[in-house]
């Protein structure tokens, strides 16, 4: 496995890498640097345009990559899937294409404490504009949503549930096909943020019902730059245009401008071509890939990196849900997690400290920022041992 | 002993260490043992911008010469502007605020700081060429 990913190979400051931070962005295998190689080097042109047969061959490729994509989430149609930059415009387009449509003043937002900042920012932008407000489910000290609380919030004003996945910080992952039984039940939608649920976990669009689901390209071992929105046919078909230009026009007059149909109404302008495809080649490497044994690899680091951190003096681990992602947040007492980051980084270990972009949460557990190690399939037991002499070593230095 | 020289003498020091660690260990020495500010002065006013770790820096004149004192709650942050303070404190404030700071360079500070510190450093050392700027044109 580890022999795939030619990044894992090299050293950092003179030791050899340890890549603990996947929750930022994962690692790419030899066939999606070889595909995003090949596509400059073989069929670079534009798509959906030419009529020439470079632009059909990228055009194929790129159809081709969607209807991966399709699959891989289990959706029904391959329209459903639309292309964006990553997960951040994924659910800015939702937010303002489909809020600035639906929603109304005095309607409701539900987000929770764990979201990411663009879970949050983009619904606060759009319930200014519209005189509605975003309201917060709260969670557990153990990370988790309470959701007995849900219930009490959710009411006829609640238009849209848009909540994490699997949150980045605790690597909680919540209970996505109850949260949108409930919600349907008010007459609610809901957007699930994957970007890091994606990376670990199999996800069936139709099996949870879902009306838009996010994800990034990067975190799934694809490129940077790309990533999904996939929203319900009738939801999209529904939505105004989230930007106007080339390729999402059906015909345009000064008078009136028609839509081109989807997928292409919200994918305005040249595309992240070479992203698409290769974001495809990604998907189709994990695809043949045994998901219950991965996922059983994961659990073992999990708990491994779990039990070995928690020995550590001093040592606190944020979330302790029952079902978890490989992500472990942590803080080691007197000390900032800068300082910690700064010695790992100095021993090749790459883990991310600060707010995670998740400040309401560092709020919560009262605290400017955490230590993240986040593992992903190619990690071992080996990675989750030097992370932890090299805690031990912060701490004799810091402490 | 004038900036340069006080520069001159921090890389000779760091010189000295073999391995980066040995740097961090030094820095983190620093940083302990930074005078600590006055909790008055620990304001929101006085936190420097675009610092991740919080960082605060109190200045004052004292006979012709600018003294500062700060803290951070990150101790390696708190090492980074004592090395700074070492340099700076205790000379003219037009002194400061033209100083060219080659130190940070010949040591591998920077290269050795992740982007998001690195960017702290230069902030860091804005604000103190600046008070520099502002001391010199108030006396």
């Amino acid at each position: 496995m580890r022999a795939q990913f030619p990044l894992l190979s090299r050293r950092v400051h003179a030791q050899p890498l340890v890549y603990l931070d996947n929750g930022a962005t994962a690692q790419k295998p030899q066939r999606v640097i070889d595909a995003i190689e090949s596509y400059y080097r073989e069929r670079n042109a534009n798509i959906h345009r030419g009529a020439h047969h470079l632009s059909q061959e990228a055009t194929t490729a790129y159809e081709a990559a969607r209807e991966t994509v399709r699959a891989h989430l289990n959706a029904a149609h391959a329209h459903e899937m639309l292309f964006t930059s990553g997960t951040t415009a994924a659910i800015n387009t939702v937010a303002s294409a489909w809020g600035g449509a639906n929603l109304n003043a005095g309607d409701e937002v539900i987000v929770s404490t764990m979201e990411h900042h663009s879970n949050i920012v983009p619904w606060q932008l759009v319930a200014e504009q519209r005189g509605a407000s975003v309201k917060e489910l709260r969670i557990s000290r153990g990370g988790e949503l309470r959701m007995e609380e849900l219930d009490a919030m959710l009411s006829e004003r609640v238009k849209m549930v848009a909540l994490t996945h699997v949150s980045n910080v605790l690597g909680t992952v919540n209970p996505a096909r109850d949260i949108i039984e409930r919600a349907h039940a008010h007459g609610a939608l809901v957007l699930l943020d994957g970007a890091q649920a994606a990376p670990h976990l199999r996800i069936d669009v139709r099996a949870l019902d879902v009306d838009f689901y996010a994800f990034s390209g990067h975190k799934v071992f694809g490129p940077t730059g790309v990533g999904v929105l996939y929203g319900k046919e009738k939801l999209l078909d529904a939505m105004p245009p989230y930007q106007g230009g080339g390729e999402m026009i059906e015909r345009v007059t000064f008078a009136r401008t028609t839509f081109a149909a989807l997928p292409h109404k919200f994918e305005a302008g040249t595309p992240n071509i070479v992203g698409g495809i290769g974001l495809g080649v990604a998907l189709d490497w994990l695809a043949q890939l045994d998901a219950e044994a991965l996922a059983a690899h994961e659990k073992d680091l999990l708990d491994y990196a779990t039990a070995k951190l928690n020995a550590i003096d001093g040592v606190t681990i944020f979330g302790e849900a029952a079902h978890k992602a490989c992500v472990l947040s942590f803080l080691l007492a007197g000390t900032h997690p800068f300082d910690v980051g700064a010695i790992l980084d100095q021993l090749g270990i790459a883990v991310r400290t600060g707010h995670h972009c998740a400040q309401p949460l560092m709020e919560f557990y009262d605290t400017p920022g955490m230590v993240r190690a986040s593992f992903a399939l190619y990690n071992n037991r080996a990675d989750v041992d030097a992370l932890v002499a090299g805690v031990e070593r912060a701490a004799s230095m810091l402490v | 002993m004038n900036i340069d020289q006080i520069q001159d003498s921090i890389i000779e020091e760091f010189e000295l260490f073999e391995q980066w660690f040995d740097k961090y260990e030094y820095l983190i020495d620093l940083g302990k043992n930074l005078p600590v500010i006055d909790d008055a002065y620990k304001t929101d006013d006085n936190l420097i911008r675009g610092c991740q770790s919080r960082v605060w820096l109190h200045a004052e004149m004292n006979n012709g010469t600018v003294q500062f004192t700060a803290d951070s709650d990150a101790v390696i942050t708190r090492g980074i502007i004592a090395l700074l303070i070492r340099v700076l404190a205790g000379q003219k404030p037009g002194d400061i605020a033209n100083a060219q700071l080659y130190f940070i360079d010949a040591i591998g500070l920077r290269e050795h700081l992740s982007s998001t510190r690195a960017n702290g450093l230069v902030s860091m050392v804005n604000t103190l060429q600046s008070i520099g700027r502002d001391f010199s044109r108030a006396h």
